[in-house]
């Protein structure tokens, strides 16, 4: 066999993969987002972005990813600093850290349910405490913004770890000797960080926030625990029309909209974080 | 004005002490060469007067300032790193500026400061560029072109010609040379090559087991070892050793040889001399030739003498052949002698 056709043999199996299971599909969710039983339509987007839903929705995603997100940066890149500083025990606050990433999402959800719900802790404490007379109805639709809270509260909770992990494998491939050089041309720790830390980090941190960037626009199962169909989000509106409104096109509409967005934000991480041709390390 | 001073200065890893109370004083504008095997502490001591280690004990100052408690940044100093630590993700311009930011002095004093010392260093064409675009040699420039723009009162260098290859490392170090004593810094640099130590240094420290084993002129280092360690070290072949037997007052027994030698109250000395300061005399050393090795200018032959190797550069045009029976003479005023128990110079 020659031995230039063996790496495109050996990635046959994953591209096949590919195709069958990840394009094809894309391609049925394409298709059905713009069909009728008449032919080709534009009636599903139609049908999606008049719906008094669909702007909320769209508005509510984009937020909660636009808070989301940069609290996890700004929260794992301090994480992150303070592991590769340690010296001893480093692996065992590694783990700590990445305990809530071993949880589905809809785990996390209904942990942060059981204590915001009106009989969950922080009522018992609340009452116990004698701050209330009884247990208040926090995640009422009255009360939109505490489930934005807790929304937040639990993405943070479940998935700044994945940022964090990234940031310190990152983080460990920059040489001492930058650092050193930066400290002794009058560089203090808070310059390093931003002169040294953050331009030469520039890699793991597009890799994070695109991965991250993506999840927080496919939210889900931690807004439907907390929030049911009070707080609409993209992914939970095309769960609705799938099977509770059984309109399957509307459904894919949906879902390309995510996709959409999802791909919007992935070019301007790649575009705004990129690394000057010669630049890398 | 920048003399440094370090006092008593000892550093501790653990249990393994890689220096042990260093004295030394570097005058103001002096070039000062640490030199020593790999693990001699020469690095650890650099490092330390950069700030980027902290001495167990002792002090340093630079300058009539004591600096050991302070960060490199308040030292007054500048650094060329063995890597050259150029950032990869600026320019050559704004790693040349660097230090200048940092102390927020202003664009066109920056602009003026940059672009004189890239001239200097022969890079101007290069200041657009990011390192990863550069050579070794270019990125050396860089490194020690970002020390020079800070104007600083003690440039460090910690091996900055190593990683270059040997004709590029030849013609940088006459560079540093002439770029250094222009810019009136004191300069300590380290190096284990013994060859860049001799050319460039004012005074070289020779170090050994984390300890200045002799700090003088790099010709007193040379001719004059205070220890055994100095004159194995330095010099390439090194010095020749013979042990030397007391046969008188004054008078010493070498491989066979009576030799006029110190007055000293030791039973047994060393004999030491270089391979150069040897010549093909009727009388001297009894030497049977073993290896030939023509360099050009000289040639180097490896002999046994009482059973033991020692080296001799003899002129080229005379002619030797392994086996032959030779005799060497030591010249008189180039013989060294060395007690072999505390084996520094009698």
């Amino acid at each position: 066999m020659p031995q230039r056709a063996l790496p495109y043999l050996l990635l046959l199996p994953a591209t096949l993969f590919l195709l069958v299971f990840f394009l094809y599909p894309f391609l049925q969710i394409a298709i059905l987002a713009f069909s009728s039983p008449e032919g080709f339509t534009l009636k599903p987007f139609q049908t999606m972005t008049t719906h008094w839903k669909f702007g909320t929705t769209l508005w509510n995603t984009i937020l909660l990813t636009a808070i989301i997100v940069p609290i996890q940066l700004v929260m794992a890149l301090a994480m992150a600093t303070i592991v590769t500083k340690l010296k001893t025990g480093r692996n065992a606050i590694l783990y700590i850290f990445t305990i809530p990433l071993g949880l589905s999402d809809l785990a996390a959800g209904i942990i942060w349910l059981a204590i915001f719900e009106q009989s969950g802790f922080l009522n018992s404490v609340l009452v116990g405490l004698g701050i209330v007379e009884r247990p208040v109805l926090f995640l009422g639709y009255q009360n939109l913004w505490v489930i934005f809270v807790a929304v937040i509260l639990a993405e943070v909770w479940r998935a700044t770890a994945i940022v964090m992990v990234i940031l310190v494998s990152g983080m460990g491939l920059i040489p001492k000797e930058y650092y050193e050089a930066a400290e002794v041309f009058g560089a203090g720790p808070w310059k390093r960080f931003l002169k040294v830390t953050l331009p030469m980090l520039r890699p793991s941190l597009q890799t994070a926030l695109i991965l991250r960037t993506i999840a927080a626009f496919e939210v889900f199962a931690v807004v439907v625990a907390l929030g049911g169909t009070t707080l609409p989000v993209l992914m939970g509106e095309t769960f609705n029309w799938q099977f509770a409104l059984n309109d399957r096109n509307v459904a894919a509409a949906y879902a390309l909209v995510i996709l959409a967005i999802s791909i919007a934000s992935t070019l301007f991480f790649l575009r705004v974080l990129r690394t000057p041709k010669g630049a890398t390390i | 004005m920048a003399e440094i001073v370090i006092k008593d200065v000892a550093k501790s890893f653990g249990a393994f002490t890689a220096l042990h109370s260093i004295d030394l004083t570097i005058a103001d504008q002096e070039f000062m060469v640490l030199l020593g095997a790999s693990g001699c502490g020469k690095t650890t001591l650099l490092r330390i007067i950069a700030g980027l280690e902290t001495p167990s004990q002792g002090e340093v100052w630079i300058g009539g300032h004591r600096v050991d408690r302070l960060p490199p940044r308040e030292r007054g100093i500048a650094m060329v790193f063995q890597n050259y630590a150029v950032f990869p993700h600026l320019t050559v311009f704004e790693n040349i500026a660097f230090g200048l930011r940092m102390k927020k002095v202003p664009q066109p004093e920056i602009d003026r400061r940059v672009s004189r010392t890239a001239e200097l260093m022969h890079i101007e064409q290069l200041l657009k560029r990011y390192s990863g675009q550069l050579s070794g040699g270019q990125r050396q420039r860089v490194a020690v072109a970002r020390a020079l723009t800070m104007e600083p009162d003690v440039i460090l260098m910690d091996e900055p010609l190593s990683n270059l290859d040997a004709l590029l490392r030849l013609e940088m170090r006459a560079e540093l040379k002439g770029v250094l004593a222009a810019s009136k810094t004191t300069t300590i640099y380290v190096t284990h090559d013994q060859v860049e130590a001799m050319s460039l240094a004012d005074r070289i420290s020779v170090m050994n087991g984390g300890r200045i084993v002799q700090a003088a002129t790099p010709v007193e280092v040379y001719r004059n070892p205070a220890a055994r360690f100095v004159g194995s070290f330095i010099g390439n072949p090194p010095m020749n050793f013979i042990p030397a037997m007391k046969v008188g007052e004054g008078k010493w027994q070498v491989a066979g040889l009576t030799l006029d030698g110190p007055k000293a109250d030791q039973d047994r000395l060393e004999f030491a001399i270089r391979p150069e300061d040897v010549t093909v005399t009727p009388g001297g050393l009894k030497a049977t030739a073993r290896v030939v090795e023509p360099l050009g200018a000289h040639t180097l032959v490896t002999c046994d003498v009482n059973g033991a190797p020692f080296r001799a550069v003899l002129e080229s045009d005379l002619r030797v052949a392994p086996g032959d029976d030779l005799s060497l003479a030591p010249k008189s005023d180039r013989v060294r002698w060395f007690d072999p128990e505390t084996t520094m110079a009698v």
